[in-house]
């Protein structure tokens, strides 16, 4: 199952990544997981929130662009070589990265991935023995 | 086809038009001669006089006038009737240099008004409609031109004047409005409010909407008319030659026609000021046939655009106007290039973004430097940035396809814009020239 990821148009200006988090904190929305793209002019923020409709309702009614976007995300052992086998199962299933980011938790880690065809990319996956997580459990880490 | 306010003369015989205007036309410039030493010194100065215009075919004969002039006879210079005659001014925004006042006796703002009645009557007007103007109201024109053309019609008129949006929504959601006059910017506003606030077009009564008073593409059209659910017809004017009704659509939407019964139109050349042949675009320059306080003669109005008498199969037989490619006051030029803002938005609307934009013009190095800000919506935003600036790079690529130079597109937040709820201020020139 892949997993909505908010992303959210910011002008690359200082203010605008605070204007963001403070809507979001005064809706009482936590953030998981951020990951930041960046042009000279504008950025994207991608993130990863507890409740991503509410997230990205408020966003909205306060003029921000708030899309959401799917991703796949795995949950590893926080240890040397575990990204790396990760990603030899995405090589050996020829899957293309777009962009990734990763947090760790207390004693696993969490893989965030964005691929061109998700559907597609998690049953390749799937076959090579990797299971995504879900809403309910990304949410639940 | 119905839908005329004066059917007798909005569809009368080309011949009847022309008869009625070669009898205006010496009288009127008589009338001038004789009661504004302003204008009569510039055609003793062009060596012309009233004997010298016998008809319509002598027109070419007299000297143009501009806003030069209405700025150097400010503020009486031009009046052509004792201030005790006058019932009203309105004035120009002022955006272009100093402002400038007209003047209006009551017959004048009878004529205006039988011409906005003519444009709401042509849009589906009739006295079953409530009308909601929300143009501005004051010295502005768009407010009282198309209030005193609904009372003639006799819609309920509600008269709200721009902005407080969500009050605008308000009434005509209440009373039911069925028209409404305001710019098109302001229409695609409220458009955009309307959706914001759940409403679907078949959710809100208007059935129709008189825009005008700035450039509009015909993309802009489409929008405001799927937004609101309405059909948008364009209305012209300018407050020199009364206000908005100089001319207006017809249900064709194929130009507006011209109320020549008042207003003489031709098209000149705007370098060498000679007349140009029916179907040329050229600069629209308007004399006031029947005007008493403000009678302008050949006033050039920097409008660029065509003028076609083509048999309309609406059943009106004026001239009609094509939409004005831009007024030369809006023009920019950039690095050697015209450029109209209309045709930026034209560029937008065709790429899937929104008509909020704002053009930046600075000069470094003695060069120009030509900045598009455009806002960027829900549907063109992606969570890849080569993705998003791929699609920045086909806007710039459509721009520089249709105006011939390199802009600069940078994508603001929404509603980042100032939105102005009169007038879009769509250009910001830091130029030092």
């Amino acid at each position: 199952m892949s997993v909505n990821q908010v992303s959210v148009f910011l002008e690359n200006k200082p203010g605008t990544l605070n204007k963001m988090t403070e809507v979001l904190a005064s809706h009482n929305i936590n953030i998981r997981a951020l990951s930041l793209a960046e042009t000279s002019e504008f950025g994207i923020v991608r993130i990863l929130v507890n409740d991503v409709f509410e997230a990205t309702n408020i966003l909205r009614e306060n003029n921000l662009i708030a899309i959401l976007t799917p991703v796949l995300a795995y949950e590893i052992e926080d240890k040397a070589g575990d990204l790396n086998s990760l990603l030899e199962k995405f090589t050996a299933a020829n899957v293309n990265i777009e962009y990734m980011y990763a947090f760790a938790g207390k004693t696993r880690a969490y893989m965030i991935f964005r691929v061109n065809d998700t559907k597609k990319a998690e049953a390749l996956l799937n076959s090579k023995g990797l299971k995504s997580l879900t809403q309910e459990e990304i949410s639940a880490v | 086809m119905g839908n005329y306010f004066q059917e007798e003369i909005e569809c009368a015989p080309i011949e009847k038009i022309k008869a009625l205007q070669d009898e205006l036309l010496p009288k009127q410039v008589r009338y001038v001669w004789e009661n504004v030493p302003y204008y009569r010194k510039k055609m003793e100065a062009h060596g012309v006089t009233p004997e010298d215009i016998k008809s319509t075919a002598d027109l070419y004969k007299l000297p143009f006038m501009s806003k030069a002039d209405l700025r150097d006879a400010y503020p009486y210079g031009l009046l052509a009737v004792p201030l005790k005659d006058c019932v009203r001014i309105h004035s120009t925004s002022g955006t272009t240099g100093k402002r400038v006042i007209i003047f209006y006796t009551q017959e004048d703002i009878d004529l205006w008004n039988d011409c906005t009645a003519r444009a709401i009557v042509a849009a589906g007007g009739t006295k079953e409609d409530v009308c909601q103007v929300a143009y501005g109201y004051g010295l502005f024109t768009g407010g009282a031109g198309l209030d005193g053309g609904s009372h003639k019609v006799g819609c309920l008129t509600v008269p709200m004047s721009s902005g407080n949006t969500e009050r605008q929504i308000m009434f005509i959601m209440d009373l039911q409005a069925t028209i409404i006059c305001c710019t098109p910017s302001y229409a695609a506003y409220i458009g955009e409010t309307f959706k914001e606030m759940g409403y679907k077009p078949e959710d809100i009564p208007l059935k129709a909407g008189i825009f005008g008073a700035e450039a509009w593409s015909e993309e802009m059209r489409r929008d405001i008319e799927k937004t609101l659910g309405i059909k948008a017809y364009d209305i012209y004017g300018l407050t020199e030659i009364s206000g908005p009704g100089v001319a207006f659509e017809c249900s064709e939407q194929k130009g507006m026609h011209i109320n020549e019964d008042h207003f003489l139109a031709e098209i000149i050349d705007p370098d060498t000021g000679e007349v140009l042949p029916e179907g040329t675009q050229g600069e629209l320059v308007f004399t006031a046939l029947d005007k008493k306080a403000f009678p302008l003669i050949r006033y050039r109005t920097r409008d660029i655009c065509t003028l076609t008498r083509e048999k309309c199969s609406c059943g009106r037989t004026h001239v009609r106007m094509t939409k004005p490619k831009g007024r030369s006051d809006d023009m920019l030029i950039i690095r050697g290039v015209n450029v109209f803002p209309s045709q930026i938005e034209t560029v937008l609307m065709n790429n899937g973004y929104a008509a909020n934009y704002q053009i930046i013009v600075g000069r470094i190095n003695n060069t120009d430097t030509f900045e598009v800000k455009v806002e960027m919506t829900p549907d063109m935003f992606t969570d890849n940035v080569g993705e998003v600036q791929a699609r920045r790079k086909v806007l710039e690529d459509g721009l520089r396809a249709m105006l011939g130079i390199k802009a600069k597109v940078t994508l603001v937040a929404p509603k980042s814009i100032t939105r102005s709820e009169g007038k879009a201020v769509r250009v910001i020139d830091n130029r030092k020239i």
